[in-house]
């Protein structure tokens, strides 16, 4: 392999495509600005404008990749971009930058196109709410972040755009912000993620401060090049740990919050108060795949110091990415275990989401990227299938949520089930004609081959939970009989059409990433995809294919055999339930990390401010009293000494010159005879004087 | 032509003293007429300023015996917190426009303040950026005594006291320099090359930035700022929190680094861990940083949280000082003026908006009001001021306080890792505010919702409109586009870092 890659000559001018490729996210944030500035009852205008506006940046999307593929064909690795300075101080530049290689070609066109689909339905999914045009406003906000965190060529401008995608999802989640958990929920996701973004951040200054450039491809002067990257290997942080590793781990850290990975995917489940518009876009399809992709882009970071030999039996791995690996492949089967025993149909994908995307994170740690970034596409659609199927159920059945208070759908709702059903099997990775199939097996298979065996048996037990617990939620809602209130009907044809349409590739996808024809990972690491069955002849391959199949089967037999068409009461124990009451419980109330971090995280922030709130009314507040009362003190001391012994000897003295003064004054008593009998007497003495004075 | 800011605010300043009383109309027009124009000149002292470098404005002798001089200096610095001075002084006559009791009094002590602060900063003489300072502190006093609420003497008492002792020691410090220099000049460059021993130094440099820093909110001096922003009338605590903490950070640059900048020198001996007064100022910073927003946290009065959230920004301010490098230094100039936009856009949300339809600023009885769909205007731009606060990217906070970090990182990597602490912290208590305050969990029972819609609560009026939309449209334009303001404040800060700070 290492020789095709060779005979790809590295492509660094930017064609016209690339130039104007900031179009892609300008043009939905510019939409979204002026759906801001429209009044409340022009609906019409505003999805439109929305829907207009993501409609050209999927075309411009299409160009660019497009673009990368004309020059794949001719063997060129792709890999354009333009920057520019933010702002500079000293002789030390921030740049900020866009890029076009495979990796954002392809990720641009999965965001705006599943993006697309899912502002149409939403024209549907929205028509009755008074905040419609708020709402494609931000909509469009967010799929212009997200745009802008796909084709950022710069760990700032990434960051940038990834804080905004966060804002935007805070805004949806808390849409109906009159619900009171709906706001609260909001809060949390927001709250939650900045934790890691600011181990994110620290990433990002500490690079900084080593390369000098947050820039990733830069005519070898990247943060991911070469040079940059033999500079953080050559430092050495703690634990054993690389530079390189560690700003990774780092960086990791943000795409742990983002994509809810242990121990912070608390968010994501909440976040399904939003519209289920919202759910299939944000927390499905792009938003939490952000993660993902992040640290797709940031892979060379993480593999930093690994001999570049990608074959499939010496994977080499370095301490990040077997974090990376165990992270994942412990939240794949962690939060599918949560999602068995959930009721909520929503609640149920939520979990579901945060399982796949630890098999995602496992795929980038084990296989590389390519392996990670094929099972994020292929999630992706048939996710965003499985979410807006949802919609449609909760739509159809009067804003109903419960799976327990459903059933019997498939006759009420024929073309929703036919299209979730497909992305079910999609999901549980169904042999050979779904994508999910492929994806996951090439997952398994990275696992299977890696060094070390623990994330291989998690994922395979996850696997077989995932099948289960589909298979749960599909007997519930829509086989045996209807339990709900009002009768059931089907949605409008605005909503059906993203299904089918997404049903599609929910099957299709899988044909670029076969063992025959591995055309997705030859087109990310940049060499010729010939066709071949021999593809499936790689020692153990079709073992690990036909066990994975079975395991799947077995899932899907076993969630028949407990539920299948039993339409059990709402209020009747769910059957797991009468087994192990104290498990269920346990699972129900979803392992309990929440109230775990109520109890001590939370607790101890509020415990702290509560502290610190004391330290300054009593502490710093009693010295500044206790200041102030010295100094009064002092003061009564001065004032004292003022009356008593300043005063006192100031009035004593005026007293003795007021006295001499009245001794004097009765002197002057204004009668002329006495003046010149004073005057009479002076003479005389004067005379005297003289007299006296004048004798010898 | 810059220094006219100086001039005009004082002559606007007596021009409302002579206002004939009830004329509360003309009073507001007079104030904001004097505020823009001052703006205005101020706006046009930084176009015409790029590039500039350093320029003497005036140059006159004042009292030659003591070879004092009136000298108005101006650089990069300066202009950005002139322009500061300038916004904030616009938006804070905006949103006095309800003040009724005294009113050409409140703008006339106003706008002697305005002038003091524009004063100081243009100050080339250590004697005259004193005398600009003490006036500066004065009206802060009345302001609060006579237009503030809750405990106003006590704030205002507080606040005085605070600042009277941290001029103290600016006055000794002043005086020991002017005398160990012997160069019978008080200007500040010549205080600078007076070529102080290392041993004054080490002595006077703390004094000096201390004295500056309490009004600078330095943690542990920092109880007045909360106290005082949340007795003083609207304005004033947006210019206590926009300009006046301002104040104190340029003067720790301005003046303590400036003239003594050995005194950051390591003392050749460690006590406790820490080896210079870098250090400990560092280590202040960072407390102050963490400390103010868990404060902020555990508040049950919305502007308590603000006066807290203030506390916590300018640690970064000082933190910056202390990276001592070209980002650090250009973060903390940066910082300064997010911080002065962004406090103000809060303040007057709080203080104004809210507290002047509703009364009370408690987050237990706010909860009960749902403001949310009784003031949607002012929930949006809480929205937008809180996220602007958290130093989300797009705003100008995000541009200083990555500055900031990464000087400091380049410093000492803990103080940035134990900053980003208070950062999420931050995040914390901004959302525990806007949620309490605006978006409260209890669903409104039908006669509340029959009560509040026949009690409305005032609409929104255009000062108030204007005054929002001025301040979040310049932290979104700094925020979005910084070398508006960092093509100035880097040469400056280059030029204060050639001159021995480092």
């Amino acid at each position: 392999m290492i020789e095709q890659a060779a005979a790809f000559t590295p492509q660094l001018g930017a064609a016209p495509v690339t130039r104007i490729l900031w179009l892609v996210p300008a043009l939905p944030v510019v939409a979204s600005g002026i759906v801001a500035l429209l009044k409340q009852p022009r609906r019409k205008p505003a999805a439109a404008l929305a829907i207009a506006s993501l409609s050209l940046s999927l075309l411009l999307s299409l160009f660019a990749f497009g673009h990368v593929l004309a020059g794949w064909t001719n063997h060129l690795a792709v890999r354009e971009t333009v920057n520019f300075t933010w702002f500079t101080f000293g002789a030390t530049g921030v740049d900020l930058g866009w890029v076009l290689d495979p990796l954002s070609a392809i990720m641009m066109v999965m965001v705006s196109f599943v993006g697309l689909l899912i502002f149409i339905y939403s024209v549907g999914y929205m028509e009755h709410d008074e905040n419609f045009t708020r709402f494609f406003c931000f909509l469009s906000l967010f799929a212009g972040a997200m745009l802008g965190v796909v084709i950022a060529n710069s760990l700032l401008l990434l960051f940038m755009c990834w804080e905004l995608v966060g804002l935007t999802s805070y805004l949806l989640i808390g849409f109906w912000y009159q619900k009171p958990s709906a706001a609260a929920a909001a809060k949390k996701a927001f709250i939650t993620t900045r934790v890691g973004d600011i181990f994110f951040l620290l990433g990002i200054v500490w690079l900084f401060a080593q390369t000098g450039t947050l820039l990733f491809y830069n005519h070898e002067a990247g943060c991911l090049e070469p040079l940059a990257l033999g500079g953080l290997l050559a430092q050495h942080a703690a634990f054993g740990l690389t530079a390189a590793g560690a700003i990774g781990l780092l960086i990791f850290c943000g795409a742990v919050g983002k994509s809810g990975q242990l121990p912070l995917h608390v968010w994501l489940p909440d976040a399904m108060e939003g519209p289920t518009p919202v759910s299939a876009l944000i927390h499905a399809a792009t938003m939490v795949a952000a993660g993902v992709y992040l640290i797709a882009r940031v892979y060379p970071l993480m593999s930093a110091g690994v001999p570049l030999i990608h074959t499939a039996e010496a994977t080499g791995t370095t301490a990040a990415l077997v974090v990376v690996t165990w992270v994942g492949a412990a939240t794949a089967v962690f939060a599918a275990l949560i999602a068995i025993a959930q009721n909520d149909i929503k609640r149920i994908l939520a979990y579901s989401t945060v399982s796949q995307l630890g098999y995602m994170m496992a795929g980038l740690g084990l296989g590389g990227v390519a392996v990670g970034m094929f099972h994020l596409i292929t999630h992706a659609f048939f996710k965003a299938l499985l979410f807006l199927g949802a919609g449609s159920v909760i739509h159809g059945s009067h804003e109903e949520q419960d799976i327990r208070k459903m059933g019997g759908l498939k006759v009420d709702m024929p073309f929703t089930f036919i299209t979730y059903a497909i992305g079910m099997l999609a999901l549980c990775g169904f042999p050979i004609f779904f994508s999910g199939f492929w994806s996951k097996d090439g997952i398994l298979e990275a696992a299977h081959t890696g060094a070390i065996k623990g994330p291989y048996y998690l994922l395979v037990f996850g696997a077989l939970l995932t099948a289960f617990y589909m298979t749960r939620q599909v007997c519930y809602v829509f086989f045996g009989y209807w339990r709900g209130h009002q009768d059931a009907h089907e949605s409008p044809r605005v909503m059906l059409w993203p299904l089918a349409i997404l049903a599609f590739f929910a099957m299709a996808l899988g044909l670029i990433g076969t063992p025959a024809w591995p055309w997705f990972r030859s087109f990310l690491e940049d060499h010729a995809a010939p066709f071949s069955l021999h593809g499936f002849a790689e020692p153990g391959l079709v073992l690990l294919m036909t066990m994975s199949s079975c395991i799947v089967l077995f899932g899907l037999w076993l969630g028949w055999k407990l539920y299948g068409s039993k339409s059990p009461k709402p209020e009747a124990p769910d059957v797991l339930e009468k087994a192990a009451p104290h498990l269920w419980a346990g699972l129900r109330d979803r392992l309990y990390v929440d109230e775990f971090y109520g109890v001590t995280v939370i607790a101890f922030y509020f415990w702290w401010a509560r502290v610190t709130d004391w330290m300054d009314r009593r502490l710093w507040g009693g010295i500044v009293r206790l200041v102030v009362r010295i100094t009064s003190l002092w003061a009564h001391l001065n004032r004292l000494f003022d009356v008593r012994a300043v005063d006192g000897s100031f009035d004593k003295a005026c007293e003795e010159i007021s006295t001499g003064g009245g001794l004097l004054s009765r002197v002057e008593s204004g009668r002329v005879q006495s003046y010149l009998r004073i005057l009479a007497i002076a003479v005389v003495a004067l005379a005297a004087v003289l007299f006296w004075s004048s004798m010898p | 032509m810059l220094a006219y800011v100086i001039y005009i605010s004082f002559a606007g300043a007596l021009a409302e003293t002579l206002l004939p009383r009830g004329k509360n109309a003309a009073a507001r027009w007079l104030a904001l007429a004097v505020a823009v124009a001052g703006l205005g000149i101020a706006v046009e002292g930084f176009a015409s300023g790029m590039g500039q470098g350093r320029e003497v404005i005036v140059d006159a002798a004042w009292v030659p015996a003591m070879g004092i001089h009136y000298l108005l200096l101006a650089d990069g610095i300066s202009r950005v917190l002139v322009l500061l001075t300038g916004i904030a002084a616009v938006a804070g006559i905006l949103f006095s426009w309800n003040v009724e009791l005294r009113t050409n009094q409140f703008f006339a002590f106003y706008l002697a303040l305005i002038g003091g602060v524009y004063g100081v900063f243009l100050s080339g003489d250590f004697f005259l950026l004193f005398v600009f300072y003490e006036i500066a502190i004065v009206p802060k006093y009345f302001l609060i005594a006579i237009w503030g609420s809750t405990r106003r003497e006590y704030g205002a008492m507080k606040l005085a006291l605070y600042s009277f002792a941290g001029s103290a020691m600016v006055l000794i410090g002043l005086l020991a320099a002017y005398t160990a220099a012997g160069s019978h000049s008080t200007a500040l460059a010549d205080l600078a090359h007076a070529g102080f021993s290392a041993h004054f130094q080490f002595w006077c440099f703390p004094l000096v930035f201390v004295g500056f820093a309490i009004l600078a909110g330095m943690w542990p001096f920092h109880t007045w700022a909360p106290t005082g922003h949340v007795a003083a009338p609207t304005a004033a605590s947006m210019l206590l929190a926009g300009v006046v903490m301002k104040l104190g950070a340029y003067g720790c640059l301005r003046v303590a680094m400036g003239v003594f900048p050995r005194g950051l020198d390591p003392w050749g001996f460690t006590f406790l861990g820490l080896g210079s007064w870098r250090g400990v100022f560092a280590l202040l910073a960072v407390i102050g940083i963490v400390y103010g927003a868990l404060v902020a946290l555990a508040q049950s009065d919305f502007k308590f949280v603000i006066g807290y959230s203030s506390v916590s920004h300018m640690g970064f301010v000082l933190l910056g000082l202390m990276a001592l490098n070209q980002i650090g230094l250009d973060g903390a100039v940066l910082q300064m003026f997010s911080h002065g936009v962004i406090a103000g856009l809060l303040f007057a949300i709080v203080g104004r908006i809210v507290y002047d339809r509703t009364h009370t600023r408690q987050f237990a009885e706010l909860e009960t009001m749902h403001l949310a769909r009784r003031l949607p205007f002012a929930a949006w731009a809480f929205v937008i001021a809180g996220i602007a606060s958290m130093g989300l990217p797009g705003f100008s906070g995000f541009v200083a306080e990555l500055q900031v970090l990464t000087g400091a990182w380049n410093a000492r990597p803990w103080w940035t890792v134990t900053a980003g602490a208070g950062i999420v912290v931050g995040v914390a208590y901004t959302w525990r505010a806007l949620q309490k305050a605006f978006f409260t969990d209890n669903v409104p029972a039908p006669h509340v919702l029959e009560y509040e819609h026949t009690h409305k609560l005032d609409p929104m009026t255009w000062p108030e409109v204007a005054g929002v939309a001025l301040l979040a449209v310049s932290t979104v334009a700094v925020g979005l586009y910084p070398r508006i303001l960092l093509d100035q404040i880097e040469p400056a800060v280059r030029a204060l870092l050639a001159g021995g700070v480092q």
